[in-house]
């Protein structure tokens, strides 16, 4: 831990670290603020690394759902790159008063000298923008080096303006670029009320651009895709724990279809215990990470079971004539379980408490719906539904659970399901094929902005990690 | 001299065959030497006897046969046929390109004595199928099993797939009598217009559904295992009518 920091950084550190830890909530034109970020630049840093920590600044910041970005071509030229460069203008000394004769026009109002870069320079016209992100970049020790600071352009003075500054460390290369621009993106977000965001969060997913249905992950928007699994076989259903450590999944590779459990950290498989039968299958983590919900026919027809994260402990919580499958820990109250059941008629969504009781059909209204992900704070429940169109033609839907208010998100455009949402509750990643073979979208929670991620082989069933 | 001899040597012929005969169970009491050997001895010079035998007495062209002879009281011996003078008794190998009769003349101080053995030539017979490999329990199985077709999100059986599982099951029981550790895996198969996660479960019920009706008929249960590939493993992927239902089906394969 040898960190060599100039002194006038450490000093404006120490002042940063003594500012009270302000959220400020700033709401602009249709909801968004409005974000200035001029390009950072410093000494020493490689073309293609500051390039790749501008670019994924910006995109991050722009695809967060929560900004405007205000237009490069009309930021001044002088911009700050630390606190100290702004200069407060000079104002002018008080005229003493003075009778004015009768037809004399009163003298205009001195201006205030001009004495550097200041706030106003960002938030009048023509940049017109709420807030700025500024900073430098650095080489330290042979470690790419960002400080980066967030200011609030429509306060009076800087001190009110400063809304927090930070050091960021990682390597000097183009992946250590990614990750130093995604925790600065996450901290502004979280700073403007924009709850956690999901720069640097991963999105795993099924693909078989090898040949064979494998898990893959993904950075949030699609960049460094890497295998999770080579079981080349059938691998298929992921589920992400709430706290991005580990992945369980469906596989073929010992024959019938069965539960297997990795860890993402050390990316060994742990013991997990399959009952005996014809299929075990849909797994979904418990909020704490302990519990395994999955579908199992060890008693017949696939019914909805529980059981510990070693497959010990095992609790059947369904009991239907029909088929259950796909259970879904409500992440806040994780005594409640969102299912889909079928066999008699076509498969709908219910709702269970996690006990097996006061179990009930959620959605109504004809087709299939299927795939239910609760949102992070379990009050919305996205899925997939036919309604109003044939057979496997899904739209993506989202549920007010308490009200049961439905909003579509996605109208007709081919074959869109697998709806999961990112950490943040304002995006959703979905698979669809509404752009030719199927691949994996995000889009924000409103419906807007769909992009698409994945292009090489058929990819899907996507479930969004932290990390 | 000889004729003494010749008793002396079959007399001790006689004791060996019992002695040797003996050893294996209780022989029965030995009949009492022969008294015609005696009395021929006394006889004047007698007719020469001989035999003629071919083995195998049917060849195809370009294979041999072997004439075996044997005589008494002869002195002498000739086969016609192209072979000539031979010895009293012996063996000679014949390739004859077609059918023979061979007829020996034995000469002794009593007379001439003949026998005939004839070889048959046959034409070359076309060269004999190879042997029929081993049956291959998957591919018979594959060639005597037919599939059992679904509704839409239905695990049913239909009428014709109770037509199907109804052959199926006779196909079954004979071929588990033919290969006896042989075992059947039910897959289950859906279309792909439903959820890949609903369907693993209907995939599920289709195959135990075709399971149950096959044990309903007396197929051993424990000979069949069900696994559901729910929409992952189609047979053919084109998005109208005709492929949907070739894909909602249990599909019997051969298990390990």
């Amino acid at each position: 831990m040898t960190r060599r920091i100039t002194t006038g950084i450490g000093i404006a550190l120490a002042l940063l670290a003594q500012q009270p830890d302000v959220t400020i909530k700033i709401v602009g034109e249709r909801g968004r603020i409005k974000i200035a970020v001029p390009e950072f630049k410093g000494p020493g840093v490689k073309a293609e690394v500051l390039q790749t920590f501008n670019t994924t600044l910006w995109s991050d910041l722009e695809s967060s759902g929560v900004f405007e970005m205000a237009s490069k071509s009309f930021y001044p030229t002088e911009a700050p790159q630390k606190p100290e460069d702004f200069k407060a203008p000079l104002q002018p000394p008080p005229q003493p008063p003075r009778r004015l004769r009768p037809g004399e026009a009163p003298p205009p109002a001195p201006e205030p000298k001009r004495q550097g870069p200041w706030l106003t320079d960002w938030s009048q016209p023509p940049v017109t923008a709420q807030v700025l992100a500024l900073g430098s970049t650095a080489v330290d020790n042979d470690r790419f080096a960002l400080s980066g600071w967030l200011y609030d352009v429509t306060k009076p003075d800087a001190g009110a303006a400063h809304v927090f500054g930070k050091r960021y460390l990682s390597a000097h290369d183009v992946p250590g670029a990614r990750k130093v621009a995604h925790e600065y993106a996450n901290d502004i977000l979280q700073k403007l009320g924009g709850g956690p965001g999901i720069a640097g969060s991963r999105i795993y997913f099924v693909s078989n651009r090898t040949g064979n249905k494998e898990i893959w992950a993904m950075d949030y928007d699609g960049s460094n895709p890497v295998p999770v699994t080579q079981y080349k076989n059938l691998t298929i259903n992921p589920d992400i724990s709430h706290d991005g450590t580990l992945i369980a999944f469906t596989t073929f590779a010992r024959g019938n279809p069965g539960i297997f459990i990795h860890s993402l950290e050390t990316n060994r498989r742990l013991t997990f215990y399959n009952q005996v039968a014809s299929l075990n299958a849909t797994p979904s983590f418990s909020p704490d990470g302990k519990q395994l919900a999955y579908s199992s026919t060890v008693s017949g027809r696939a019914q909805i079971y529980i059981a510990n994260i070693d497959g010990g402990n095992l609790k059947r919580i369904s009991n239907s004539l029909g088929v259950d499958m796909e259970p879904k820990f409500n992440p806040r109250m994780g005594g409640q379980i969102a299912f889909v059941r079928g066999g008699a008629g076509p498969p709908q969504i219910y709702l269970m408490d996690a006990d097996g009781s006061n179990v009930r059909r959620l959605v109504s209204g004809g087709g299939d719906a299927v795939n239910p992900a609760w949102s992070p704070d379990g009050q919305r429940l996205a899925f997939a539904w036919t309604k109003g169109f044939e057979p496997g033609n899904y739209n993506i839907f989202i549920m007010e659970v308490a009200t049961q208010t439905l909003t579509q998100l996605t109208f007709g455009a081919g074959r869109n399901e697998h709806p999961t949402w990112a950490p943040d509750g304002r995006h959703l990643a979905f698979s669809s094929n509404r752009a030719g073979g199927q691949q994996v979208w995000t889009m924000l929670a409103d419906g807007t902005n769909p992009k698409q991620l994945t292009q090489s082989g058929k990819n899907e069933s996507p479930v969004w990690g932290v990390k | 001299m000889r004729r003494k001899q010749q008793a002396i040597l079959i007399t001790l012929g006689l004791t060996l065959v019992l002695f040797a005969a003996g050893c294996k169970k209780k022989a029965p009491p030995p009949p009492p030497p022969a008294p015609k050997e005696a009395m021929t001895t006394q006889q004047a010079a007698k007719r020469p006897t001989v035999s003629l035998t071919a083995e195998p007495s049917s060849i195809e062209r370009g294979q041999s046969a072997t004439l075996r002879w044997s005589s008494t009281e002869a002195t002498g011996a000739s086969i016609s046929g192209g072979i000539g003078t031979v010895g009293t008794s012996g063996t000679r190998s014949v390739s004859p390109t077609a059918t023979t009769s061979y007829t020996i003349t034995a000469t002794g101080a009593g007379g001439n004595a003949t026998a005939s053995a004839t070889v048959t030539v046959r034409a070359a017979a076309p060269p004999a199928p190879p042997p029929a490999p081993p049956r291959v329990f998957s591919e018979e199985l594959a060639r005597r099993v037919q599939d059992a077709y679904f509704d839409y999100d239905s695990s049913d059986i239909r009428d014709d797939a109770r037509a199907s599982l109804t052959s199926n099951a006779d196909a079954l029981k004979a071929m588990i009598r033919e290969f006896p550790n042989s075992r059947v895996v039910l897959e289950g198969h859906c279309d792909e217009r439903g959820s890949a996660e609903y369907n693993l479960g209907l995939g599920d019920r289709r195959a135990n559904a075709a399971k149950e009706f096959l044990v309903q008929l007396g197929v051993p249960g424990d000979r069949l295992s069900v696994i559901s590939y729910g929409k992952e493993r189609p047979q053919c992927t084109e998005s109208n009518e005709g492929c949907w239902q070739r894909n909602r089906r249990a599909h019997l394969v051969a298990g390990n």
